[in-house]
């Protein structure tokens, strides 16, 4: 985490006004170094320099702080330790490891506690892959660590260095701060390598080249790999007020998209929420691997209640950690919950600086914070001399004051990322959940999916979606008819059409999180149950023109069956789905008591 | 001049200024003085107030007065600083007891004698530390049992509007809480901000009424009181709930009434500040700061006790997006909406589901806490009050003729819910499983059960439909 203090240079304490310090005889200092503030030593970042003034924004409560007390200098970046232990473990803002916070603290979180982001003790079972003699650049794999019985750890040369090797740890036990490589470089000098490096946050780790985004990220949840996808290295939004579901959405997304390594921020939110996870995941079994899920998931907390500027740090924190990741050629996929609570961070910490307030009183600089950010995403070539293609997809929830759309974090995300996930209150009070309006929410990355749809799913599937979002926008114009002269005005073909979207929307839309089967769904399952309800669709116009009654087809009993398709087992899927689809077809017009 | 030295320079007759609730003091150099320090402010006539630092250099300490600066001048006022952030003596004795908003003993019974000096502010639970809730309360009200369960360690508030009974229903609530087949040591706290004095009473004699005045703390702020002090009220109280409940194994349910005027006095610190407003002039720290109390509640692994919250919120013209109710909504962990129009019905509580949420009720329901059949019945009364809802609001437009008979029976369900199941007695105590049996008998008057109980399962419905129970099975245990 923070580099040792360096006690050389001391400034002193000047005036306190919230989590902002300001300090004096600060000259040497660099611009968003950290520097560790009175007599407890609480960690802050340099937010400003005037003359030898420089402003601090503390990450912890500043109370008790007096003008002249010393502040010490580090001469280093806020920075995380990337290393073996990552996983499984749940970090504050700035990568301390709440566990052993609890160990030293109590149950409550006391000030200035001083702990390394990686177990420092830990031994760790190292492979080598290369031998003495290799030449290696920045990102080559060294070795690789078995961490969990998921996720292999691979031991990379870091950004900027390169050379040959003098020597490399053979196999065996190491910690983190054992001799892992000494890189003799091109001009003669010797770079020692531990198992772990530190990187600054706030700076984006190199890649060698952006890749399109053209494979889903499948997330098992019907709305968003059918209707709205998200591309591998791709970047969505789910805004909505609360009490609509966007933790619980993060939550899925968490639980089951196909990505190897899920960073989940809980930034500003609930404290239960994140115990929720932590009591969870352990139990749940990734249904890519049939591990825990929490082999595969780092968490960083930083509630609402922890201390505001923390919060500020806390998605650049993830974000490296998964920048981290994908340098070792994992998909991984980022969840921040919610980035609104960062941008306030960001407006109180302005709002201290007396900045000059833009649009509801963020700093003018929100829009470019947002989008750097979500630029830190994306499938990527990784640097090394045997390049890996990985990715980030960033999903970010987003909770704006009142369920307004039009406030600025909304608006400024909407702008960069390419998926929009809107949630509704109007669905989420009829419980239909996900509730997330089918109709508002879009994805930019249909065109460059199709083709995988096409080649992976079925030629057909394409076609079954565009159908289907027809279907629902004419239904919402039918709607609005029938809230003026009620339903019996619309002619039976229509009437069809609005029986057809309710199927959609009970039966394939809405999911259900907490339903042991209905909770992840197979690319193939859904497209089978989109195939089913529209087939009956086609079948009930049929019917209609031959004769039959309309309200008697939706009467039919494989209706029933059609709404209970959601929970059926994933070993029956196929053949539960097609003898479904097999009865459909073999309806006949004499069943409904029409002659034909 | 050490750090040492100036601590020894504690009191200052430089007031420059003073202005709203705010008071500046020249400290001429000496520093000295922490970031939020509390201050000893003693007037001309000898008066004590006190006042904390809101922002401190070497040169200007600015002082929010909790007790008012009305009759304070910038010549003689003398400003003491107490070398101490602020803090509150508690012990098991203060049940039973009343203090006013800043923590003095105000019912003649003299000062307690604090087993622990704690300070107000608390520090944050680690996460990691946290036990998920989920022991179900149960409050005898139907509405909330059944639709809104709510779960020891949660923090669910009333919102509400003016003119409306949430005050009744807070109290009913805290008088009949209970968790089935325990026999624990409870305990309330209420904390008033600037709610009226008949608002206190009407609480106190409940509380006396029913015998539970010995396991009560009062903090009283009330309207007339410094609206200043009302930012110290909450902290006050939390701070003795967190004694009892962690220290003394005590299950807490601490009662916030109201949280609108806490966040006004917030907005008046702010804007004496100069500080660029958020939405409608509230300050843009407002929901860190509330997070700060919300996020009091809760359970801690390894501790018996723990604390349960029920903050009040009248909206500002019953407007849910007003700041105060949303970012609420965004730190607890759901809401329950009294509603004014069902109170214009003349139902008590006048409680409306639909914006209500309980959001970790799906976890604390089920057989072994209430009943199996919990969870389905919730879901199903839910859905058909929300058509229903939705039948009456077209009905109301196009008549009732285009109606198939499963509608015009939804519409008279809609009624008889009202009527039946939210409707309750201010003194009625209902058990779960007779909230539940309501609940049953409601969906008993459809005709063909299956067909329109779409939310329950088959068995579910052959075990429990009033016209397929078996008679000889208990219903009234959550073993089944």
């Amino acid at each position: 985490m923070m580099t040792t203090t360096n006690t050389e240079q001391i400034g002193l304490i000047d005036r306190i006004s919230g989590p902002v310090v300001q300090a004096s005889n600060m000259l040497g200092s660099k611009l968003y170094d950290v520097a560790r503030v009175g007599e407890e030593k609480l960690v802050g970042e340099i937010i400003r320099l005037t003359g030898d003034l420089a402003t601090i924004q503390v990450y912890e409560n500043t109370e008790g702080l007096t003008p002249g007390e010393p502040v010490h200098l580090t001469n280093a970046p806020l920075s995380v330790e990337l290393g073996p232990g990552l996983m499984r473990q749940i970090f504050d803002g700035i990568q301390r490891p709440l566990p052993v916070i609890r160990e030293v603290s109590g149950d409550f979180i006391a000030r200035g506690i001083e702990i390394p982001g990686l177990d420092h003790k830990k031994l760790w079972d190292f492979a080598p892959n290369l031998k003495v003699g290799d030449k290696v650049v920045g990102g080559d794999i060294l070795g690789e660590i078995p961490e969990t019985p998921t996720v292999d750890f691979k031991l990379m040369v870091p950004p900027n260095i390169q050379g040959k090797l003098e020597f490399i740890a053979q196999r065996g036990d190491y910690t983190v701060d054992d001799l892992s490589a000494t890189v003799v470089t091109p001009t003669g000098d010797k770079v020692d390598l531990q198992f772990y490096h530190r990187w600054p946050v706030r700076q984006p780790r190199p890649y060698h080249l952006r890749l399109p985004s053209s494979i889903p990220l499948i997330t098992g949840q019907r709305i968003f790999d059918t209707i709205a996808p998200i591309a591998k290295g791709g970047t969505g939004a789910i805004p909505g007020g609360f009490g609509t579901g966007k933790t619980v959405s993060q939550h899925q997304l968490a639980k089951w998209s196909d990505a190897k390594i899920v960073v989940y921020v809980g930034c500003g939110e609930r404290g239960n929420e994140m115990t929720d996870v932590l009591r969870e995941f352990p139990k749940l079994v990734d249904p890519y691997t049939g591990g825990p899920l929490m082999d595969r998931t780092v968490l960083i907390a930083n509630t609402s209640n922890m201390p505001v500027a923390a919060r500020e740090a806390s998605v650049y924190t993830g974000i490296t950690l998964a920048e981290f990741f994908r340098d070792m050629g994992y998909d991984v996929a980022m969840m921040a919950d919610s980035t609104s609570r960062w941008a306030e961070a960001m407006r109180e910490i302005s709002g201290r600086l007396e900045e000059m307030p833009g649009e509801e009183s963020f700093p003018a600089y929100l829009a470019s914070r947002i989008a750097e950010y979500y630029e830190r995403a994306g499938r990527v070539l990784t640097i090394g001399s045997k390049p890996r293609e990985a990715s980030i997809t960033v999903v970010g929830a987003i909770s704006p004051p009142g369920g307004d759309f039009s406030e600025p974090v909304t608006q400024n995300t909407l702008r960069i990322v390419k998926v929009f996930w809107a949630l509704s209150k109007d669905l989420a009070s009829r419980r239909h959940f996900p509730a997330i309006d089918y109709l508002l929410s879009y994805t930019l990355y249909w065109a460059a999916l199709e083709d995988y749809y096409s080649d992976n799913v079925s030629p057909e599937f394409p076609e079954l979606r565009a159908e289907a979002l027809a279907l629902l926008q004419k239904d919402k114009e039918l709607q609005d008819i029938v809230a003026l002269v009620g339903p019996d005005a619309l002619p039976p073909s229509e009437k069809i059409i609005l029986e057809t979207a309710r199927m959609l929307k009970e039966d394939f839309l809405q999911q259900n999180a907490f339903h042991e089967t209905d909770s992840f769904c197979s690319l193939e399952k859904q497209y089978l149950m989109l195939k089913t309800i529209l087939r009956f669709y086609e079948k009930a116009q049929d019917l209609y023109r031959r004769g039959a009654i309309v309200s008697d087809i939706f009467e039919h009993e494989l209706v029933v069956r059609i709404a209970r398709m959601k929970y059926i087992e994933r070993s029956e899927i196929e053949t539960s789905l097609n003898e479904l689809i097999k009865e459909i077809d073999g309806l006949t017009i004499q069943a409904f008591g029409v002659e034909d | 001049m050490t750090a040492q030295e100036k601590y020894e320079t504690r009191e200052f007759k430089t007031v420059t200024e003073v202005s709203g609730p705010l008071m500046f003091v020249d400290l001429q150099g000496m520093g000295g003085v922490s970031y939020g320090e509390i201050a000893e402010i003693i007037t001309t006539t000898g008066e004590r107030r006190r006042g904390q630092v809101l922002d401190v250099s070497e040169n200007l300490a600015v002082i929010q007065c909790f007790e008012g600066t009305s009759g304070l001048e910038t010549k003689d006022t003398v400003c003491r600083f107490l070398g101490e952030t602020m803090k509150l003596g508690v012990s098991s004795e203060m049940l039973g007891r009343v203090f006013n908003g800043r923590g003095e003993a105000i019912d003649g019974g003299g000062d307690i004698v604090p087993d622990k000096i704690l300070d107000i502010t608390g520090s944050p639970i680690n996460p990691s530390a946290r036990q998920y809730p989920k022991e179900f309360i149960e409050t005898g009200i139907s509405t909330i049992d059944t639709l809104l369960t709510l779960v020891r360690g949660q923090k669910l508030p009333l919102f509400s509007g003016s003119g409306l009974p949430h005050n009744m229903l807070a109290a009913q609530i805290a008088r009949q809480a209970k968790v089935l087949g325990t026999e624990e040591d409870f305990a309330v706290i209420f904390s008033a901000m600037g709610i009226t004095a008949d608002e206190a009473r009407f609480f106190r004699d409940d509380f006396e009424q029913t015998g539970a005045l010995d396991k009560v703390v009062l903090f009283l702020n009330l309207a007339d009181d410094p609206a200043i002090e009302r930012l110290l009220t909450p902290r006050l109280a939390l701070t003795a709930a967190e004694h009892l409940a962690y220290d003394h194994d005590y299950h807490v349910l601490v009662i916030l009434t109201d949280i609108t005027a806490y966040a006004e006095s917030l907005r008046e610190v702010a804007a004496a500040r100069s500080e660029v407003p958020s939405r409608r002039g509230y300050p843009g720290y407002m929901y860190s700061d509330f997070s700060t109390i919300y996020e009091r509640a809760g359970r801690i692994h390894g501790r018996k006790g723990s604390i349960t919250q029920i903050p009040i919120l009248t909206l500002p013209n019953y407007d849910i997006t007003h700041p105060v109710p949303d970012l609420t909504g965004y730190i607890t962990e759901g809401q329950v909406f009294v509603d004014i129009g069902l109170n214009r019905k003349g139902l008590y509580p006048p409680i409306n589901p639909l914006p209500s949420l309980s959001r970790l009720m799906k976890d604390t329901i089920g057989q072994g806490s209430t009943r199996s059949d919990h969870q389905y019945v919730q879901d199903q009364l839910y859905s058909l009050y929300a058509t229903g809802k939705d039948l009456r609001d077209l009905v109301a437009v196009v008549g009732d003729e285009s109606l198939s008979d499963i509608d015009k029976k939804t519409l008279e369900f809609a009624d008889l819910f009202e009527q039946k199941f939210i409707n309750q007695d201010y003194h009625e105590d209902r058990s779960i499983f007779k909230s539940l049996d309501i609940g049953w008998e409601l969906l008993g008057t459809f005709d063909d059960p299956y067909r329109v109980l779409k939310r329950i399962p088959s068995e579910i419905i052959d075990k429990f439909h009033p016209a397929k129970r078996d008679k000889n099975v208990d219903f009234n245990t959550v073993n089944i």
